[in-house]
């Protein structure tokens, strides 16, 4: 049912007090509110029925066993986005270089650790010391001048980190030369008119303009990566998965642990689309006219606007106007 | 004769089987403003770019101020420097784009200071004190701490000129400065131009304003096919070419 639009007849006597009257959306309205049915009825259904084992949910979510799980994620992600990505650039230049060994090294390692799933190759980073015991330092095919067990230098948790590492290096490659790629050609091409040496062109003029189409697929790839690390629970380290699972293998709570793991993915999650959208906005200075407000200021904006509102009907009701 | 600041000699290049620039030979004295006509895809792009070797060209030479662009001298030989000496060469050597090419995610300022200090390595203050001044000669002063896409294309461009000159070069090229403004925007570009033209700035100008090559220009070039068909004073090649070419385009263009 459409309702009509109520026209204020009195308004239109002298152009000065003319009022807006905002148009109306029944539409929207009926939407929202199925929506809002099916989403009670979800949430009853959660809160309701016992197979969902709340408690026991409260009662693990801060465990200490889980908080250690939780930051164990939290540095497996870091260390294999922060050295992934430093890696990724690294090749991403040599990909870009006028060199033709660094170009075809580049491509290869991608190719390679692009090719190869993650989970043989966290085995396989897993299982190197077996392959070599000992790894020396020294001249290239030369005399070594120092030698260590390969077993100390890869531990599990070096071999977890290296591996994702590695393997998110060849994803961050990519990335980092699209973004590259998305820089317009004449501001190379300016950069160079002007004689600005040519790391500076990239550090200053390329990287900050690259920055925009990068973040949103570093996000994604960071995002990706946090409930990525859950494969290292085959390597049997402490991540959240792993541990979730040894929980549940002891009091039998299966469903009631994954919503333990659920929760946190979520928290880690949120935070970092969060922590995105003020990075992007961060690089995207400059690129539109005006930048928008945050949802911060957008609600503060809407709070004052309406306080002001109220202040003024108050007023008017007040002086007895109506 | 004085050695000329610019000195284009027998320069040809080709992309691929196309051949672009067919010989070309120009020269300019310092002081001088030469604008360069031509229908387009005659090659005035492509010389501007040869002169400051943003192209490579393929034979002749270009020298600024008696210095080869882009190669050392000894003896007979040309060797060709490194991009790092290239890049040195190339602060002598304003270039203003037709579509500005400022750094959109720096703003007004810090796209006039950023090559005298990263560039030319002068100390910021004075960088910035150079910029401050810049941007008043092309009446921009207020816009010091706006970003690029904040300004009109007038204003855009004008930006570009005081980037430009900030590195104090020895010659201003300008491919066609005005070619992406609106024309209610064009005049403010030109006066610019034209206040600098005046204050002794040697420029080489390819435009297809042929008000403003009457004005200030000293020679007019008239380009066709990768070659400079004739060149001289303006009222002598705008008014009176001497070559059909050269008439055809000026009864467009005009
Ligand atoms: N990078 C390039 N590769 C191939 N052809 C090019 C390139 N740049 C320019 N050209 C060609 O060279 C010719 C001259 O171009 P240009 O110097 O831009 O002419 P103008 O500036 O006089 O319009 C045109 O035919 C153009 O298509
Ligand atoms: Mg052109």
């Amino acid at each position: 049912m459409t309702a009509p639009a109520v026209i204020e007849e009195e308004a239109a006597e002298s152009a000065g007090s003319l009022t807006v009257v905002k148009a109306r959306h029944p539409g929207r309205w009926i939407a929202g509110a199925v929506v809002a049915v099916l989403l009670a009825m979800a949430v009853n259904a959660l809160i309701t029925n016992p197979a969902w084992d709340w408690p026991v949910v409260g009662a693990y979510l801060f465990h200490p066993s889980v908080l250690h799980a939780v930051l164990f994620t939290v540095e497996l992600t870091a260390l294999g986005i922060v050295l992934g990505f430093l890696l990724g650039t690294v090749l991403a230049l040599m990909r870009l270089s006028r060199v033709p060994l660094l170009t075809s090294v580049a491509w290869g390692y991608v190719w390679l650790f692009r090719s190869v799933p993650l989970i043989l190759q966290l085995l396989f980073w897993y299982n190197l010391a077996a392959l070599y015991k000992q790894i020396s330092f020294g001249v290239p095919f030369g005399p070594a001048f120092f030698s260590v067990d390969s077993m100390e230098l890869i531990g599990p948790v070096t071999a977890a980190a290296l591996g994702l590492a590695l393997h998110q290096a060849a994803y961050a490659a990519e990335i980092v030369r699209g973004g590259f790629l998305s820089v317009e050609p004449g501001q190379l091409e300016a950069a160079a008119a002007l004689g600005i040496p040519r790391a500076r062109q990239i550090l200053r003029i390329r990287l900050p303009q690259a920055m925009r189409s990068i973040v949103p697929a570093a996000g994604n790839e960071i995002i990706g990566l946090v409930k990525g690390t859950s494969v290292v629970y085959i390597m049997a380290l402490p991540e959240l998965f792993y541990q979730v699972q040894v929980i549940y293998n002891r009091n039998g709570r299966v469903i009631a642990m994954l919503l333990v793991a659920a929760i946190w993915y979520l928290v880690l999650t949120t935070v970092l689309s969060a922590a995105q959208y003020y990075v992007e906005r961060r690089f995207g200075r400059g690129l539109a006219r005006a930048l928008p407000p945050t949802p911060v200021q957008r609600a503060r904006r809407i709070l004052t606007v309406r306080r002001a509102a109220r202040r003024q009907r108050l007023a008017a009701n007040g002086g007895g106007q109506r | 004769m004085s050695t000329p600041m610019v000195d284009v000699r027998g320069v040809h290049k080709s992309y691929g089987p196309l051949e672009v620039l067919r010989g070309v030979d120009l020269r300019v004295q310092a002081g001088e403003v030469t604008v360069v006509i031509g229908p387009s895809g005659s090659g005035k792009s492509t010389l501007l770019r040869s002169i400051n070797h943003l192209e490579k060209i393929d034979r002749g030479y270009v020298t600024i101020d008696g210095e080869f662009v882009g190669y050392r001298r000894s003896g007979d030989r040309l060797y060709e420097l490194r991009e790092r000496d290239i890049l040195r060469q190339r602060t002598h050597i304003g270039f203003v784009f037709q579509n500005f090419n400022l750094f959109p995610h720096l703003t007004v300022r810090q796209n006039v200071t950023e090559a005298p200090v990263s560039a030319q390595g002068r100390p910021r203050d004075e960088a910035e004190a150079l910029a401050t001044e810049l941007l008043a000669q092309v009446g921009l002063s207020d816009k010091a701490g706006a970003y690029p896409r904040q300004l009109s294309g007038g204003q855009q461009q004008r930006v570009a000129i005081a980037r430009a000159l900030a590195l104090r070069p020895k010659v201003v090229l300008f491919d066609e400065p005005t070619s992406a403004l609106d024309p209610e925007l064009v005049g403010e570009v030109l006066e610019v131009m034209k206040a600098l033209a005046r204050s002794g700035t040697t420029m080489i100008v390819v435009t297809h304003e042929i008000g403003f090559a009457r004005e200030v220009a000293d020679t007019v070039v008239f380009m066709d096919a990768g070659r400079i068909v004739e060149q001289g004073p303006p009222p002598q090649v705008l008014d009176r070419p001497r070559h059909d070419r050269t008439r055809a385009f000026l009864s467009k263009v005009l």
